[in-house]
């Protein structure tokens, strides 16, 4: 965890007497709508379908025990006992009263939280692997970059009204669990060939109504030049991206519309007054950042645990749960593990305030006092003995949170849908629902194996519906609700945008055809490792249109 | 006289803008009193405008690249960056190119749809001037200008965070 010295509290702290005094004049009536709402934006306030929501930001997706129990606590002082992890490592509480947002961000400034820029057309919050700083395959930790960017966005005078939204993701693994590749601006910290970290950069990717994969506009940077770089970027963008129409008015389009080519001859072009000037990083504040996060103090453990292995060999139950949910760590005898937000019948993300306050309490006990959000809507406590995992897997089961079913097909990623959210098309939880209770039986999730099915209520994707294996998309057909199907998007380095299968299904079909798909993949693949999106790649989508549209419609 | 922000202090403003049709790139210029022109016309008066350029300003829209100006600036005492619609932020970077690129030192003005809670990242990217909008609240705007006691990026006001803690220690 980075811990704030006292300028980055005041700054958090000013902002809250900021906000307040914006509500109070909207409140007095000297605000316009318009006005306000631009500006609430900014701080990850909407007015939604029934109240206001409020989103928090949890930077790159880090989070303290103590900061948990005060998002329980706001959840249950402020809202309806429960909130939503959100797929861009963000809390969202979907009943907040409005004359009360300064008070809530009052108590999460209390705890080095905040709702800055979570919303609004600027950067975002930054985000990044579940994993930085203990995945075995990790190449450069990304945390101390990652608090870099966070700092460097936090209020960029030049760049708080962009064309539009501003999204950056942040890995530093040789597997990427951050959607890098579908991001405004994605890196990849990496090193070079004189062991030098420096990263790869990639810009112009997106989810959205013009799904893009992004592009490598730079192979190398070194550290130094981080910030002015992106500067650059920005500031092209900022200042020829389209504000004409707020669809085409994602830097993607942009790079698609002058082309890579001469989209990176500008950014270089901007960059070469920026180099070496005042924004470029200096080793001193790599060190301070990286000296303020507080890591944990391993212990030296023996590796494999023997009880460990025996509980594995006696409870089929446990051994499942650790082959899904449990990761491998880069210090010897420690484990990662997921927590499954995607109990059938619970909303996708969703926790009660009790849960969090159970949650906090168990990584005190067994993750040094330290929990994880997930893009995919789950949380992680990064730090887990081996010997002690059988015990923890017992005290997460009565809490629900230890459903194997981490990359299998009932691990949905949703967004709220039409029944929160006033942009949605269509509901996503109920949808979501219906396929996990046809696909309960965890045998049959098994055999299935990976698959990442994501639903999005509308276009805007927040439920990243195009890199899911399966893709599920609310549209509006005369005021109806239909679901549209794609197949064969992928997320990390091989990222791919899904492929639509044909026409749109009414609500009560998606089970079958769900059901369908998977029957081709099953009748198919060549053996159980080829998972259903490979199967696709090599099949191509015709086989699944036929078996999907022959009694359907 | 209506009132403006300059350099922290509520001013007169003794400056008028000739306002012409977009479109339109000739206007004559009335020969006394300071004046704001747009771009357009601007270039189309300029060797004449030059000779006495302490008395005239230009208005650039936030389509207009501030490098049309970068041979004008030593001479113009005023640069005003018009801002259409506060969510329009081109005008952010026009200032701090105006500033950093091209060495603009005289007063830039931010006009248009400003108010208060702009004001404090305006003033960040060099804008030393502010006309706010009917009806704003001056005293407020004033305060805005020190809403933040700390930043954490370079900018055309001062150097990044991490400077200064270093130089403190």
């Amino acid at each position: 965890m980075y811990q704030y010295d006292s300028i980055d509290q005041r700054i958090v702290d000013e902002r809250v007497a900021q906000f307040r005094d914006q509500t109070k004049r909207f409140l007095k009536g000297k605000l316009s709508e318009d006005e306000f709402r631009a500006l609430r934006l900014r701080n990850g306030l909407y007015i939604q379908r029934h109240a206001p929501m409020l989103r928090v930001a949890i930077p790159y997706g880090l989070l303290s025990t103590e900061q948990l129990r005060m998002l329980a606590h706001i959840a249950r002082k402020y809202d309806r006992d429960y909130g939503h992890f959100s797929t861009r490592q963000n809390i969202q509480y979907n009943w907040p009263k409005l004359e009360e947002v300064p008070d809530i961000l009052a108590d999460l400034a209390s705890v080095q939280m905040h709702a800055i820029q979570t919303s609004g057309n600027c950067v975002r919050n930054i985000t990044s692997d579940q994993f930085a700083g203990i995945a075995p395959d990790e190449i450069v930790d990304p945390l101390v970059w990652a608090e870099v960017l966070r700092q460097w966005s936090t209020f960029h005078p030049e760049f708080n009204f962009l064309p539009r939204k501003f999204k950056i993701a942040i890995s530093g693994s040789a597997q990427d669990r951050a959607a890098t590749m579908v991001h405004d601006i994605g890196v990849y910290a990496v090193h070079n060939e004189q062991g030098e970290v420096g990263f790869k950069v990639i810009v112009g990717g997106g989810l959205g109504r013009t799904p893009i994969v992004g592009h490598v506009i730079r192979e190398f940077l070194p550290w130094p030049d981080f910030l002015t770089y992106l500067d650059a970027i920005l500031r092209v963008y900022n200042r020829y991206g389209r504000r004409d129409n707020m669809y085409k008015a994602r830097i993607k389009i942009l790079v698609k519309e002058r082309t890579l080519a001469k989209f990176k001859e500008e950014v270089e072009a901007e960059w070469v007054h920026l180099k070496g000037g005042p924004g470029t990083l200096v080793q001193e504040e790599i060190d301070r950042i990286d000296a303020r996060f507080k890591r944990p103090g391993y212990l030296s453990l023996h590796s494999p645990d023997r009880e460990l292995e025996a509980h594995l060999r006696a409870d089929k139950a446990f051994a499942r749960w650790v082959g899904r949910n449990v990761h491998a760590h880069r210090v010897a005898g420690y484990s990662a593990v997921t927590l499954t937000l995607k109990k059938t019948g619970v909303p996708p993300g969703d926790a009660t305030t009790d849960q969090m306050y159970a949650i906090a309490d168990l990584a005190d006990r067994f993750s040094f006092s330290e929990v994880r959000v997930t893009h995919e809507q789950n949380l992680v406590f990064p730090h887990v003995e081996e010997r002690r995992l059988f015990e923890l897997w017992q005290l997460l089961k009565p809490l629900g949170v230890a459903t194997p079913n981490l990359g299998l097909i009932n691990n949905i990623i949703s967004c709220p849908g039409g029944d929160f959210c006033s942009l949605a098309n269509a509901a996503s939880i109920p949808v979501a629902e219906a396929i996990q209770t046809r696909f309960d039986d965890l045998d049959y999730q098994h055999d299935i194996g990976e698959l990442d099915l994501n639903i999005s209520g509308c276009m805007n994707s927040c439920g990243h519906h195009h890199v899911g294996h399966i893709g599920i998309l609310g549209v509006d057909k005369n005021g109806e609700e239909w679901y549209q199907i794609s197949i064969g998007g992928r997320q990390g380095v091989k990222a791919a945008i899904g492929k639509v299968i044909g026409p749109s299904f009414a609500r009560q079909e998606i089970p079958d055809v769900i059901e369908r798909l998977i029957s081709v993949y099953l009748d198919r693949r060549e053996s159980e490792d080829e998972v259903f999106v490979d199967v696709v790649h090599r099949l191509g989508l015709e086989p699944f249109k036929s078996r999907v549209y022959e009694k359907v419609h | 006289m209506k009132k403006y922000i300059k350099q922290k202090q509520l001013l007169d403003d003794t400056w008028h803008t000739l306002e012409v049709p977009a479109a339109q790139t000739s206007a004559v210029v009335p020969g006394t009193g300071r004046w704001i022109v747009s771009l357009a016309v601007w270039k189309q008066n300029r060797t004449q405008l030059l000779g006495r350029a302490q008395d005239i300003g230009v208005a650039l829209d936030p389509v207009d690249d501030p490098a049309e100006l970068a041979e004008d600036v030593a001479a113009l005492p005023l640069i005003a960056v018009r801002f259409p619609s506060f969510t329009d932020g081109r005008g952010f970077s026009t200032a701090r190119l105006l500033r950093e690129r091209y060495g603009f030192k005289g007063e830039l003005r931010a006009v248009g749809d400003i108010f208060r809670d702009q004001i404090f990242f305006l003033s960040r990217c060099g804008f030393d001037a502010f006309v706010l909008r009917d009806g704003e609240d001056e005293q407020g705007a004033l305060a805005a200008l020190n809403e933040f006691s700390e930043v954490y990026q370079a900018a055309n006001d001062r150097g990044p965070l991490f400077d200064r803690r270093f130089v403190k220690g």
